[in-house]
């Protein structure tokens, strides 16, 4: 479902010298259907960095990053949005969202784009809502203005709502309750179940010793730090 | 899938002075892109070469009617542009009294569209003309006002409501947000997010506000003196810049 | 020359009217549309009907009889100054008698009584620019013309009945030509409109807007409406005190301070034709020839 070979990525900053600063080189991962891979290493190692180019977040100077059959590293920005629509999921920890916006709509919207029937959408989202525990009178309001733990979940539930068969879960986990965590856990073997291949990043070790098949190191992937 | 819209190579000049210079790229249905940069870094420009206000010196603007297909609007009859103009495209305009009939009250503004395309029947003129306030929380018993009644963010969504009426395919804005408190703002945006998704519209616009392009926008392109220097997905481009101008743009905005 | 020497036959030169003759043809050719012309100094002031005298002046010839008159009157001040300018200026025979005049200047109305193929009726101009009001920029208003955008024309008549419930403009009521342009009929009362599909040549002169529009006889000139809000060329429903007529463009008049009105026509020759003819309205007295 995802697979990635020779991957490298550089940021170069302009206005400091144009210094270059090399952050990867030749990153090899695979992940099957089904499968829940978990990427580890220091912090600094890459984790995210390599999520984020794996959504096309963040560009990459060579290799590929190949989901559902598009070349990310190379496609063109409506190759890439559409993916992101209909294949490719991503829970990062932080919720973005256009203020104002109830908290319902927020998360039934990736359902709505993909054209899904506007009631069946929401029911969705009033049922992820719930298992997240979210009380039921904040579901009109706006998230903005939640507690971090709840606009966590709200984030969750938003990456949950469409049925994606690839997903990227930035710490999904972490500062949840013990009841919440359960059900972040149950939704990750529910996707599982169901065909979804998963790339995660855990601090969480019983967490990650759950769900994970794998894991893989991203210092493996790190230059060396000649330069 | 045929682009929305196509555009090769435009450049417009001012004398010896770049307006702007080789820009291409394609739109496709449903997408939403951001052309930002500094003033003077020629994006109201190339949006008026866009949208017909202008006539490019250089290049192509391919649009796909419905008659015909892909067409070259810089090179089409001035009588076909302009009834483009108010049919498949809008303008929403950043001050909206150079968008607006200020003399006009609201409904007639909304309705200008309708009437121009042949619609002459008052009450089923009028009846739209509410319907289309009322979904930019325009409430109905402010329909025979005159815009210069309302406050700055009303005249902006009674200048969407008044290009949108006739469910045009292609939307130009020129900083739709500009000079809007903070709030307002967010409730445009909002308003424009809905839109676009609920009429499947594809849009171009121009602003110096990267944070409005990072809600509405799919895709992004950076302009400076002229020049496309660098396009991308939005977040692409916001997150991982790669040409030392948006690096500087992006590391430029004040954090809140 | 004229019968004191002093001025060329109808006070312009003949190049000018050559020149005038020139728009008013091609005004005819294409009628409704706004030909420009290069209108001259008059020793009248604008609004008094500069434009509708040079038009007059390009038309006269020595055999015509000429008749002007002002919001139906031919005894108003406008009136009786044009009339005796062309008197001096052309040496023409003049009269009050519509059925008499060959030009017919006009101001605000077209005469109650029908129009014949020999006479031509010669209207002043305020402002030719029907869409001016919405739309300030001439060359904005010149394209809309080139390329048949009418829709603002609606907008205004949408403007009148989102304000008054129904199309208040009541006078200066735009009318589209054969289908084509959108003409200002200058402002006369809406009740005239109808009239103007006629068998007499209408000329319109503009002076301070240097335009000059025409409509050949029996041109289709259909005044624009909604479906749901059809053209009314309603008139005040009340039948003339002096002569009792029930279809003609009434003139409101306060007699007194008590603010007793009377409606009255307002053609003054129309009225005063009807009176001799024996008919009579509530105020009005038999006829004799002192009584108008």
């Amino acid at each position: 479902m995802i697979k990635i070979e020779n991957l490298c990525k550089n940021f170069v900053l302009h206005n400091q010298g144009s210094a270059v600063i090399p952050v990867m080189e030749n990153a090899h991962l695979s992940v099957a259907p089904g499968e829940c891979i978990a990427l580890i290493g220091a912090s600094g190692a890459g984790k995210s960095t390599l999520m984020r180019m794996i959504y096309g977040n963040y560009l990459s100077q060579s290799g590929s990053i190949v989901v559902d059959g598009v070349d990310v590293a190379t496609a063109e920005p409506r190759e890439i949005l559409q993916l992101r629509r209909d294949t490719l999921g991503y829970v990062s920890q932080f919720l973005r969202v256009v203020p104002r916006v109830p908290t319902l709509e927020v998360v039934a919207e990736p359902l709505l784009n993909i054209g899904t029937d506007r009631d069946a959408a929401l029911a969705r989202a009033r049922d992820l809502l719930a298992r997240l525990n979210i009380p039921e009178r904040l579901w009109a309001l706006s998230p903005t203005t939640f507690s971090g733990g709840e606009q966590q979940r709200v984030n969750i539930a938003r990456g949950f709502a469409h049925s994606f068969p690839a997903m990227l879960l930035d710490e999904p986990t972490a500062s949840l309750d013990a009841t919440n965590r359960e059900v972040v856990l149950t939704l990750i073997e529910e996707a599982k179940a169901r065909g979804a291949a998963i790339i995660g990043i855990f601090h969480d070790e019983a967490a990650r010793a759950r769900v994970c098949d794998r894991e893989v190191d991203v210092t493996g992937f790190t230059p060396a730090k000649a330069a | 899938m045929t682009p929305l819209l196509q555009v090769k190579d435009i450049a417009k000049f001012y004398g010896n002075r770049i307006g702007c210079t080789d820009v291409s790229f394609d739109l496709y249905p449903g997408e939403v892109m951001g052309i930002v940069g500094e003033s003077g870094s020629g994006k109201s420009t190339l949006l008026n070469c866009l949208a017909g206000h202008l006539a490019p010196d250089a290049g192509q603007v391919f649009f796909d009617t419905r008659e015909a297909g892909l067409k070259d609007t810089v090179t089409m009859s001035e009588p076909e542009r302009r009834m483009l103009g108010r049919t498949d495209w809008a303008f929403v305009h950043q001050h909206a009294r150079d968008g607006l009939r200020m003399g006009v009250s609201a409904g007639g503004n909304v309705g200008e569209r309708l009437m121009a395309v042949g619609a002459r029947h008052y009450g089923d003129i009028r009846a739209q003309a509410v319907d289309w306030l009322d979904r930019v929380e325009i409430s109905e018993d402010r329909v025979d006002d005159r815009p210069s009644a309302f406050s700055g963010g009303m005249q902006q969504r009674l200048q969407i409501a008044r290009n949108l009426v006739t469910g045009p395919r292609l939307v130009f804005m020129d900083e739709p947000t500009g000079g809007l408190d903070v709030s307002v703002q967010a409730r445009l945006l909002d308003l424009l997010r809905g839109l676009v998704r609920q009429m499947g519209l594809s849009a171009i616009i121009v602003t110096h506000d990267l944070a409005v392009v990072r809600l509405l926008a799919d895709r992004l392109m950076v302009m400076k003196d002229g020049n496309v220097v660098e396009t991308g997905l939005t977040d692409q481009v916001l997150d991982d810049p790669q040409h030392g101008y948006t690096q500087l743009l992006v590391s430029s905005v004040l954090q809140v | 020359m004229t019968q004191n020497g002093q001025y060329n036959f109808a006070y312009l030169d003949e190049q000018t009217k050559r020149m005038i003759r020139r728009a008013i043809l091609k005004g005819l050719a294409v009628p409704g549309y706004q030909v420009p012309f290069a209108s001259r100094e008059m020793p009248m002031p604008y609004g008094w009907g500069t434009g509708g005298v040079q038009v007059s002046a390009a038309c006269l010839t020595a055999d015509d009889t000429f008749k002007v008159i002002d919001q139906g009157a031919d005894d108003t001040t406008n009136a009786v100054s044009i009339r005796k300018f062309f008197e001096r200026t052309a040496d023409v025979a003049v009269t009050e008698r519509t059925s008499d005049a060959s030009v017919i200047q006009t101001r605000h109305r077209i005469p109650e009584e029908p129009l014949s193929e020999d006479q031509i009726l010669v209207y002043q101009v305020p402002i030719p620019e029907p869409l001016r009001f919405l739309e300030p920029r001439e060359t904005e208003t010149r394209k809309m013309h080139a390329l048949e955008e009418y829709g603002l024309m609606h907008v205004k008549l949408y403007e009148d009945i989102a304000r008054h419930g129904n199309i208040a403009t009541s006078y200066a009521y735009p009318v589209k030509v054969e289908g084509r342009y959108v003409m200002d009929p200058s402002p006369i009362p809406k009740f005239d409109n109808p009239k103007m599909e006629m068998a007499a040549i209408q000329l319109f002169g503009a002076g301070r807007e240097q335009r000059i529009y025409a409509l050949p006889p029996y041109t289709q000139v259909v005044s624009l409406d909604f479906e749901d809000h059809p053209f009314d060329p309603s008139k005040a429903d009340h039948l003339c005190a002096l002569c009792g007529a029930e279809h003609t463009y009434l003139d409101e008049v306060i007699v007194d301070d008590d603010g007793t009105r009377m409606y009255v026509c307002s053609d003054t020759d129309y009225c005063a034709t009807r009176r001799a003819e024996g008919h009579t309205g509530t105020m009005g007295t038999p006829f004799t020839e002192d009584a108008a």
